[in-house]
């Protein structure tokens, strides 16, 4: 008899992500899946759009980091009009796209740390789920609920400033960007009109942040070191020197022990180490390295693969805590799932540095915005997004259309290891086990949610992922049900 | 917002479709004021709160993105149900929106566009597999706008709708006030 279990969220019709496992007879795990139910079709209704419509109609495939999306195509059109990548643009527009991503990795991840990890932090993993949200966090502790709010709204306002609207702006043009910043706008994101929303506060918040995770981590580090732990590879760009860079880089990839598997390699170029692989059960596709093959040569993307991949964070304040995490694992990459919590944190610190030392530059109030070169037919724009590497390809007519699109998003990158993940958790609790059991619920929704999945990031942005568990025998009986 | 929460708060739920995701941020960006809308409202199914299913019958239904797949035609007939006022918020909701460009085209040539011709998949693919599952919902042939499927009682423009929009429209619903529409709040790109 196999048997079959299904856990999804579980309005099951508002499916993001779902996941079935199957049991054999003996009551094994056979077969685990993370199945992705959302298809767009954007490759190809884009083709035949004007080249410069990209970078704004690219971001809404994703309106949580939709600025993301927005810089990695006007990136890959920066390369179509003959701007080069990253270094040829003037420095006023390099700086206000970078304001502008800080700006996002901050809200961003803020929302991530305050809406999803901060309630199992402050209330437990076991809590019950009606407290595990911002509303319970409003109720039990309404100056962190405030204080999770206005960090948000920092980056949102710088956002705004930048790309002249907080969701789907239209800053980022190809070849540089059409407005950089006043004085005033400077001075009011710089010092604030005399509330908590100044570039100094953010970075004291994110400090106490970190503090936060820290204390639990002392307390709990047996499950944060351990819970759904495994060995990967990582991937992500590092700026050429091996710096920390969420902007610009070339893209790097080394192994669970540190190898380098990818060395610094030009990302125009990551058609020959980069393919995908398709499966009938998921509408996401599973990337892989080229050299090492669809068995070997999966990875993992986002925080926690930047802080394994990069030689040092160029701020002082997120460098010395990149010290204390890197001493964690004795400079060895970390594998440990739940630590990607403490490399975002780490990440919202730099963001909060990276933003007050742009607004102190006084290039990002310059006037010369945009460059443009000999027209080139193609056009690569990779950035680091909050949840990892975006890739964005372009193909473009002498009629200034758009002939070809390819598109390799955070998640998708992280497909195989979510699929890990939720196998790990499945063969550890499930085996032999004949009911469905809260902890493994739990447990499942941990595993996914520590990769800040953007699929459910959809359904959880504000509470967390629901899950149902449906147990079926061989004849598609129902033989158990269990939501949370 | 300074008024006292009225006694009977109203209930509301809220659902993504076919849509991004950014009309709820928009959503989150009413900032400090989601302190006060949590004491005068109360949230029934809704991302905001994690209720999963309905467990009362809602006041207001607030519904970004269309419909693209079978399940997201389920979903809103079941929030046409649950819920006495129905509103679409965003593009998507409205007129489709962004997905809605793939209306002009066979369904077919986006799927092969995406699983066998793309740079990264070609010659990756021999098996020609195109997604299907019967753990994966069915695409439609197009995509959708709320109103061509259930009856919508408000509609807000706007990709997405401004923060301020929002707010003043469910002030407006709560209240049983008129809603005055403030130019700035309609003022898009
Ligand atoms: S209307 Fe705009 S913001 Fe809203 S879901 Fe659609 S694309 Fe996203």
């Amino acid at each position: 008899m196999t048997r079959k279990i299904v856990i999804e969220p579980v309005t099951r019709v508002e499916g993001h992500g779902k996941v079935t496992i199957h049991l054999d007879d003996e009551g094994n795990v056979a077969q685990s899946r993370f199945h992705i139910v959302e298809f767009r079709g954007f490759e190809r209704f884009v083709q035949g759009r004007p080249y410069w419509e990209a970078p704004v109609l690219v971001q809404r495939l994703c309106g949580i980091c939709p600025v993301s999306h927005h810089l990695a195509g006007a990136k890959a059109m920066d390369v179509v009009v003959g701007a080069g990548t990253g270094e040829g643009l003037t420095p006023t527009a390099e700086k206000i796209r970078r304001l502008m991503h800080y700006g996002q990795i901050f809200q961003s991840h803020s929302l991530h740390f305050f809406h999803l990890a901060s309630p199992d932090l402050l209330f437990g993993y076991d809590s019950p789920p009606e407290t595990r949200n911002v509303i319970g966090i409003a109720m039990a502790n309404r100056e962190l609920a405030t204080q999770a709010v206005l960090m948000r709204k920092y980056g949102q306002e710088v956002i705004a400033a930048t790309a002249g609207k907080k969701i789907h702006g239209t800053g980022a043009v190809p070849g540089g960007v059409n407005k950089s910043l006043t004085a005033e706008e400077r001075d009011r994101l710089l010092k604030g009109d005399g509330g908590p929303l100044n570039a100094g506060q953010m970075v004291a918040w994110a400090q106490g942040a970190l503090e936060l995770f820290k204390d639990y981590y002392r307390k709990h580090k047996d499950f944060i070191d351990r819970f759904s732990s495994f060995p990967s590879n990582h991937l992500s760009l590092v700026r050429k020197d091996g710096a920390l860079d969420l902007y610009h880089g070339v893209l790097r990839a080394v192994d669970a022990n540190g190898k380098r598997i990818l060395n610094d390699v030009d990302y125009q170029e990551y058609l020959q180490h980069l393919r995908e692989e398709v499966k009938s059960w998921s509408y996401m596709k599973f990337p892989f390295l080229k050299a090492l093959g669809r068995e070997n040569g999966w990875y993992r993307v986002g925080p926690l693969a930047r802080l394994n991949t990069a030689d040092f964070i160029p701020t002082p304040l997120a460098q010395k805590e990149f010290e204390g995490y890197k001493a964690a694992t004795g400079g060895k990459p970390n594998n440990m799932c739940m630590h990607t919590h403490w490399a975002r944190l780490i990440e919202i610190l730099h963001a909060a540095e990276k933003m007050r030392e742009l607004l102190q530059d006084p290039d990002i109030l310059g006037g010369d915005l945009v460059v443009k070169g000999r027209r080139q037919p193609e056009g690569v724009g990779i950035i680091e997004a909050p949840r990892g590497t975006l890739i964005h390809h372009f193909r473009v007519g002498e009629d200034d259309l758009i002939q070809m699109a390819n598109l390799i998003v955070s998640t998708t990158h992280n497909n195989e290891p979510m699929n890990r993940a939720v196998n790990g958790v499945a063969r550890s609790m499930l085996t032999k086990a004949r009911e469905i059991t809260e902890g493994m619920l739990n447990a499942v929704e941990v595993a996914i949610r520590a990769y800040d999945p953007c699929l459910s990031c959809a359904t959880h942005a504000y509470g967390r992922m629901p899950l149902e568990v449906l147990l079926y025998d061989d004849r598609g009986q129902l033989l158990a049900r269990r939501r949370k | 917002m300074t008024a006292k929460a009225p006694r009977a708060r109203k209930i509301v739920a809220t659902t993504s479709l076919a849509g991004c995701f950014g009309c709820h941020m928009s959503l989150l960006d009413i900032d400090e004021r989601i302190l006060d809308l949590i004491e005068l409202v109360e949230f029934n199914k809704s991302p905001i709160d994690d209720i999963k299913t309905f467990t009362k019958e809602c006041d207001i239904g607030l519904i970004e993105g269309g419909c693209c797949n079978d399940e997201n035609v389920h979903v809103l007939t079941e929030f046409r149900r649950h819920c006495k006022t129905l509103v679409a918020f965003g593009e998507c909701a409205l007129m489709g929106g962004l997905p809605a460009l793939r209306n002009f085209l066979p369904l077919k040539e986006c799927l092969e566009e995406a699983y066998l011709n793309g740079p990264t998949v070609a010659g990756e693919n021999p098996g020609r597999i195109i997604p299907h599952d019967p753990d994966i919902p069915k695409i439609l042939n197009r995509v959708y706008p709320c109103h061509e499927v259930v009856k919508i009682d408000y509609f807000l423009p706007g990709c997405p709708p401004s923060a301020d929009l929002i707010w003043d429209a469910l002030v407006a619903l709560v209240t049983g006030k008129e809603l005055e529409p403030q130019y700035r709040t309609f003022k898009f790109d």
